[in-house]
């Protein structure tokens, strides 16, 4: 593994609303390294916006408060830069691509002026080299006729060339830290191929890390190094792909691989996890996943439950690490998994 | 493109169509009118009636007349004001209204969007709720209550400014806060949630994840996305400043076409009535025309729309 | 990072059943969309304090003619131009009966030995401005009342049939509404009432004309995307007969867009009637409402400015509490505006 890039401590982020405080982030922990790509899963609502968004200070300023945590980027933390500081970082150090490119562009400017505006912004480029530079970055990205292009405007582009756009934008100044918030999950099966291998081709000639959101675990399987878990505004389970697919221990996790469709398409009907997630508004005590979790325990209900080392690269978050729990058998596919992983053959 | 306009221009020439036959048959038909109540009439005014309108033709005939007059921008005579001709009073009196509601919609407009952006820029703080309140009373107030107001507050008491008729500048400065104010609360409301909206977009995010600042997303990214969707007010804001001008110009004496209107509906000078009435459905129905055709020409998406797209 | 957890009692580590939990998740009500609009509504001070002045003044308009000894329409030429004079306040030096004449305070009531309060003085003709005014936010509540609940009928069904028939009979609907809307609406009133006979009824009818289309609009968008989502689907294939189906699902979700529409078309019509009184065209004497008492009060209000601000006191108060109401309901509907 590289070196560490990016160091997220214990992080708690709320948004003041109507309703109450929605604690939205609960202690967040996760660390990323140089020239990998960590993929964050979870379903709809555990926090994976907020928690990246807050990377880059990006969060609504109106109702949102980082409560405590550190977010710690290049010695510095994030979470006490100021606006200024954070301007210089944006787009340059770390930048951002999000899921709807249909939306993500601003649809009154030219392709090319939002393609040269970071380069202008970071790069100290003059006009006409920030030009030239932005028909290199439109050929990089796979986009034909750049001079063309250049003068067009976003609703003349597919929904596809619209997210290499963004991708282009994203890495004019070949950021350090790119954050992918579902980019495929809007486009067509095909395109999101395209987009994917597009992402990993570039990924290797700039040497970025990528934090990959998204619901797809097939996506994950197809471009991670490591995987992070979320629920309910925690990070419940973290590991290498590997570990993560062929030796969960969270039994969210368990739900989340289950609900998998399989590759080989024999099971026909889909598990889908029983319950609905938490209430960030009064978060219950104890593990948040407990009412949904088959194997709960006392200690679920009472006490959250820290991360268990499971490897040096493998945590999780769920009392059946605990010496004294008793040993449960996991769903009969993930079984399967774990053997294929003990045999090492994956 | 082309298609669109040839619909919207269908509509329009139905709606005038219909505008002008409606007050044909109203005055026809319905008791009151000088078609009606020919006793009322001096001699002179039956004998002009008679010529243009040929009472004793048989009724296609008349409305096809009245129809094809309009059509040549003729509107008929006056009764009160010596049978000049209704075109010719409306034309020497547009000078006024037309000075009046423009500089009320430009005024208005441009007040009104630096209050929206205010509000916006600062949401939820005391700047938003000054301007947003300033909008509801702007939109509450009627026009005529508040140009009574004023004229009475700063004209009678502060003698501040003139108040009444019209000879020059300062005569045109409180008619026109008066008429200004609907115009400055359309904006302002219409921009502030414009521009929050925009502010809520993705692209928006995008541009502040470039690392623009915050003035810099507003100005470059922003409030122009905000801009272009204010130009549909622009029509109905016409229509209020063509209301608002009726008893604005009524109340500060200015010779313009809304006082004339006002003055022959309380004389029953029909032929003014019908014809200011024909001229201000013309009006607004270009105006309305013309707002669409700066959308489409504003907003690229529209310009280009069925155009080139690539894949 | 275990460590610390160790020692834990073996007991806790018992396994616990649980259904009865996930039950409760599933059945915690949602907030409803109403419930959850309410909440939003009761929020917003400005919309809450609107309502209660609103209340003050209906209840007003309802029993403010009796609360003066004096009836609205008796003329009384001695007791003419009194100014505002109210027991009490008038210690205050204000509604104290005096009037300035030519930059000198006179005791108008003494002048002309008038002995009775008037609370808010009398017109030309000596009546009572305080009765009248609230005779006249009657009528103008009650016209506008009247067209708004016209409108929102004729509206609704409107919309209802074009939206839920869909298909031809829509576009034709459609562009019927296209063309009135295109008819400015100022000048179908006015030609409307330069042919009916003016009062109450008239003027009302000729809101009602073009009044309506905002309503069915709304409410046709309303339907075009209620008419795609499941539950109304799934009632269709179950075979529920179209009036039941519009009834029972429909009308609760449209509830929204029409309280809306109609808590804007409310202050429009007040707008429109006093506009109308103004130029002349509305209200006829001895009928008052609050544009005729404007009117009224506008041609003397260079010497008895009471006569013409007390009415427009009163419908800016009316006109800004319905428009902050308005306002309220529709942030509070308005799925853009959460947070
Ligand atoms: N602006 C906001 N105001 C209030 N609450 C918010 C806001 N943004 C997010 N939240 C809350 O924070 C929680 C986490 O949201 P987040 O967008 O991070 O979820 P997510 O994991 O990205 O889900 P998805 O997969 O749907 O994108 C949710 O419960 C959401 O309601
Ligand atoms: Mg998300």
């Amino acid at each position: 593994m590289g070196k560490k890039i990016l160091e997220v401590n214990d992080l708690h982020i709320s948004f003041h609303t109507f309703a109450g405080e929605v604690q939205a982030i609960r202690g967040v922990d996760f660390d990323l390294y140089e020239g990998e790509t960590l993929a964050i899963v979870g379903e709809s609502g555990s926090g994976k916006s907020v928690t990246t968004k807050s990377i880059m200070k990006l969060l609504p300023k109106h109702n949102s408060e980082i409560k405590s945590g550190k977010i710690i980027f290049q010695d510095k933390d994030i979470v006490q830069a100021t606006e200024k500081q954070m301007q210089k970082i944006r787009g340059k150090d770390i930048s951002m691509i999000f899921q709807d490119p249909m939306t993500s562009l601003n649809p009154t400017m030219t392709i090319g002026k939002q393609i040269m505006e970071p380069l202008i912004k970071h790069g100290n480029f003059k006009k006409s080299e920030a030009r030239k530079q932005t028909l290199k970055l439109l050929d990089l990205v796979g986009i034909p006729k750049p001079k063309i292009r250049i003068k067009q405007y976003p609703h003349q582009f597919s929904g596809g060339m619209r997210q290499r756009v963004v991708i282009a934008i994203a890495l004019a100044c070949a950021p350090k830290i790119l954050i992918a918030d579902e980019p495929t999950t809007a486009l067509d099966v095909t395109i999101q191929g395209q987009i994917l291998e597009l992402m990993k081709d570039l990924q290797q000639q700039i040497e970025t890390s990528i934090i990959f959101i998204t619901h797809d675990l097939g996506v994950v399987a197809n471009v991670a190094d490591r995987v992070a878990v979320m629920y309910g505004g925690k990070i419940v389970e973290v590991g290498t792909v590997d570990e993560i697919f062929y030796n969960p221990q969270h039994p969210y996790t368990w739900g989340l691989i289950s609900s998998m469709p399989s590759l080989d398409g024999m099971d026909d009907e889909l598990y889908v996890i029983p319950g609905s997630p938490p209430d960030l508004l009064k978060p219950p005590k104890g593990d948040a996943f407990a009412p949904r979790n088959r194997y709960a325990m006392q200690i679920d209900l009472e006490k959250e439950p820290p991360m268990f080392k499971v490897s040096d690269t493998h945590y999780a978050a769920t009392w059946l690490l605990h010496p004294n729990a008793p040993k449960v058998e996991p769903p009969q596919n993930i079984q399967d998994r774990m053997q294929k992983f003990s045999k090492g053959a994956y | 493109m082309a298609k669109y306009l040839t619909q919207r221009i269908i509509y329009m020439i139905i709606t005038l169509f219909i505008i002008a036959s409606l007050t044909f048959f109203l005055m026809k038909f319905l008791p009151g009118t000088p078609f009606q109540n020919e006793e009322k009439l001096t001699e002179e005014q039956r004998i002009i009636l008679d010529e243009k309108y040929g009472l004793d033709d048989p009724l296609p005939v008349q409305y096809a007349n009245y129809m094809i007059n309009i059509a040549k921008g003729d509107l008929g005579v006056s009764f009160q004001y010596d049978n000049q001709p209704v075109s010719s009073l409306l034309l020497k009196r547009i000078g006024p209204s037309l000075t009046l509601g423009f500089q009320a919609m430009f005024i208005g407009t441009i007040i009104g969007i630096m209050l929206g952006v205010l509000a916006a820029l600062f949401q939820n703080t005391w700047i938003d709720y000054g301007s947003t309140f300033l909008a509801v009373l702007g939109k509450s107030i009627p026009s005529f209550v508040f140009a009574a107001l004023l004229q009475y507050y700063i004209g009678v008491k502060l003698e501040w400014l003139p108040v009444a008729s019209w000879n020059g500048f300062s005569y045109s400065i409180m008619p026109t806060i008066a008429l200004a104010i609907f115009p400055i609360a359309t904006a302002a409301r219409f921009m502030r949630t414009e521009l929050i909206e925009v502010f809520s977009s993705d692209y928006i995010t995008l541009a502040k994840a470039k690392g623009n600042s915050r003035t810099e997303v507003a100005i470059k990214h922003a409030i122009r996305n905000a801009l272009i969707p204010l130009i549909t007010v622009l029509g109905p804001m016409a229509v209020s400043l063509m209301t608002g001008s009726m008893v604005i110009e009524q109340i500060f004496s200015i010779p313009g076409i809304g006082e004339q209107f006002v003055k022959s509906i309380q004389t029953n000078d029909f032929p003014i009535i019908m014809g200011t009435t024909i001229f201000f459905a013309f009006l607004l129905v270009v105006i309305i025309l013309i707002v669409d055709i700066l959308y489409g020409i504003i907003d690229p998406r529209i310009r280009l729309a069925g155009g080139d797209k690539h894949e | 990072m275990s460590n610390s957890t160790e020692n834990l009692p073996k007991e806790l580590f018992e396994p616990v059943s649980t259904d009865h939990m996930n039950n409760e998740v599933i059945a915690k009500p949602q907030l409803s969309f109403a419930k959850d609009a309410w909440l939003r509504v009761r929020k917003n001070k400005g919309a809450i304090i609107s309502a209660v002045i609103l209340l003050f003044i209906f209840i007003m308009a309802i029993i403010g003619p009796y609360l003066s000894q004096y009836d609205p329409y008796a003329q009384d030429v001695t007791k003419a131009n009194l100014p505002p004079k109210i027991p009490v306040i008038e210690n205050l030096g204000i509604f104290d009966g005096t009037q300035d004449i030519n930059g000198e305070k006179s005791d108008i009531y003494k002048n002309k030995n008038v002995q009775e309060y008037y609370w808010f003085g009398t017109d030309s003709l000596g009546r009572d401005l305080f009765s009248r005014v609230w005779l006249g936010t009657r009528v103008s509540l009650y016209i506008a009342l009247l067209a708004a609940l016209i409108d929102m009928i004729i509206g609704v069904a409107y919309g209802l049939v074009s939206g839920f028939k869909g298909g031809r009979v829509d576009n034709v609907m459609q562009r019927i509404l296209e063309i009135i809307s295109g008819i400015p609406n100022l000048i179908v009133v006015i030609l409307m009432l330069l042919i009916l006979k003016p009062g109450i009824m008239s003027i009302t009818i000729a809101m009602v004309i073009t009044g309506w289309i905002g309503m069915a609009r709304v409410v046709r968008g309303q339907v075009l995307k209620l008419k795609d989502q499941e539950y109304i689907l799934a009632s269709k294939t179950l075979g529920a007969r179209n009036i039941r189906l519009l009834i029972k699902h429909l009308l609760p979700n449209l509830s929204g867009v029409i309280i809306i529409n109609t808590m804007f078309t409310i202050p429009s019509a007040i707008f429109f009637e006093a506009f109308l009184s103004f130029i002349g065209i509305g209200l006829q004497a001895p009928e008052a409402s609050l544009g005729t008492l404007i009117e009224d009060g506008y041609q003397t209000f260079q010497f008895l400015p009471h006569l013409m601000i007390i009415p427009c006191i009163v419908i800016c108060i009316i006109l800004i509490s319905f428009n902050l109401i308005g306002d309220g309901i529709r942030d509070a509907f308005d799925p853009k505006m959460r947070d």
